[in-house]
């Protein structure tokens, strides 16, 4: 069954919507934490690995041409905390993902969300902006 | 007319958000709540499918016992209070007077080689140097600084050992009297050797760290002539305080404190500890899939 493509850019106006992705070794510069992506598509690897784990996904989208999503999160270990598995998802399972999207456009995102096809959620991770605070389970 | 930009601005962000919120607040459908998620702890499993323990809330402690921090500690407010991705915790990159660094210009210059991947100076996946990312491992004082998470000490009568979980690695603390060489090879974890000043506090010197490891994780430099001062303070049976203080006077025209009590919690003897290695295969496959795409370098 073709995933529904459904994406939203929503720009942050005036308020700071989100905060910053965390990448333990790899940085927030490519990503556009002002805002934030939806996608529906059929998983295709969940790769469950260091240095973050990465999800896998063919979208179609309004035009009915598939896209290759990929959309990652923290690693292995940060991920159980959030009730994430090795088995989370297999291939054929049908997501609903929210994620901040790369600033170049290209078809990866960073986890804020996934909701799978019965409904259950999983939580990416994120952190302020300064050095000041702790990370926290996503949404907050 | 400022005000009004500002309301018009927030009623556009209001607008625009509203069924992105609606969709997050709905109710929940499964078992899987987001008050599970705001207390992960409760429903996470460690490596052996065991429920990860939660911490024992509004628990009084009993006093700590003399000479001994073994144990396992992780973080104790959150196990990911420790990440210190902004730089050390006490002295954090993001701009504010209070934590601008002593540079010598011999250290402003070395930082400006550093190209981390957070911070304000942070550069694309793709372009770092960061030694972290290619599976260098972190040395001393950076791993107290960056990914600071569930450690296991251990203690023999001549030495206590530090088992970290990021990068599974170990080092070695002598408590048997000796002093550091006085003209040592670096190594990535210098040589450090340590003192108990009281009957709850280990203070760890340690010196010969090799000048490729970086002080945290947005670039701080460091040079030969590094000394690093762990200052181990066990508050009770439960609760250890880490006190990091780095020393470089090539770097740095004074000595500063990089980590300032850290508060760290005693986890059961059953906690397993999960692995997290950097696997250069890994590394490579995550570089091939997002960071390059990331970095518009290459294609997935």
């Amino acid at each position: 069954m073709k995933g529904k493509f459904l994406m939203i850019y929503a720009l942050g106006i005036g308020v700071s919507m989100f905060s910053a992705p965390l990448f333990a070794h790899h940085g927030n510069a490519a990503y556009d934490t002002d805002k934030k992506i939806t996608v529906k598509g059929t998983v295709t690897q969940w790769i469950w690995s260091n240095p973050h784990c990465m999800l896998q996904l063919d979208v179609t989208d309004d035009s009915g041409q598939s896209v290759h999503w990929i959309a990652e999160t923290e690693n292995p270990s940060t991920m159980t905390r959030n009730g994430w598995t090795e088995k989370s998802f297999k291939s054929g399972d049908q997501v609903t993902v929210t994620a901040i999207p790369l600033k170049n456009s290209r078809p990866v995102g960073r986890i804020i969300e996934v909701v799978t096809a019965n409904g259950e959620k999983l939580s990416g991770i994120r952190v302020p902006q300064t050095g000041s605070d702790s990370p926290t389970a996503y949404p907050k | 007319m400022l005000r009004r930009f500002v309301a018009l601005g927030v009623v556009l962000a209001a607008l625009i958000f509203s069924p992105l919120m609606r969709s997050q607040s709905a109710p929940p459908q499964s078992a899987t709540t987001n008050d599970q998620v705001a207390a992960p702890a409760a429903r996470a499993i460690d490596g052996w499918g065991r429920p990860v323990p939660a911490p024992a809330k509004d628990q009084k402690s009993a006093p700590a016992p003399h000479h001994d921090i073994s144990g396992t500690w992780e973080p104790a407010n959150g196990a990911l209070d420790g990440l210190g991705i902004f730089g050390a915790k006490g002295m954090p990159e993001d701009g504010k007077p209070e934590h601008q660094l002593p540079f010598t210009p011999l250290g402003l210059e070395a930082l400006s080689r550093m190209k981390p991947t957070f911070g304000p100076r942070s550069v694309l996946p793709a372009d770092t140097n960061d030694p972290v990312v290619y599976c260098d491992t972190q040395g001393i004082p950076r791993e107290d600084l960056n990914q600071l998470r569930t450690t296991q000490i251990l203690q023999t009568p001549s030495s206590v050992v530090l088992l970290y979980q990021f990068g599974k690695v170990w080092r070695v603390v002598w408590t048997d009297g000796r002093e550091i060489p006085k003209e040592p090879e670096p190594r990535w974890y210098g040589y450090s050797v340590g003192k108990w000043v009281d009957d709850y506090t280990l203070v760890v010197q340690t010196s010969g760290t090799d000048e490729r490891t970086w002080v945290d994780h947005v670039g701080r430099p460091h040079s030969a002539d590094l000394h690093v001062e762990e200052r181990f303070h066990r508050v009770d049976q439960d609760h250890l305080e880490l006190t990091v203080t780095l020393d470089d006077p090539k770097m740095y025209t004074k000595p500063w404190v990089a980590l300032d009590r850290f508060p760290m919690r005693l986890q059961p003897p059953s906690f397993d500890i999960r692995e997290m290695i950097c696997s250069p295969s890994e590394i490579a496959e995550y570089n091939r899939l997002i960071g390059n795409t990331a970095s518009d370098k290459g294609t997935q």
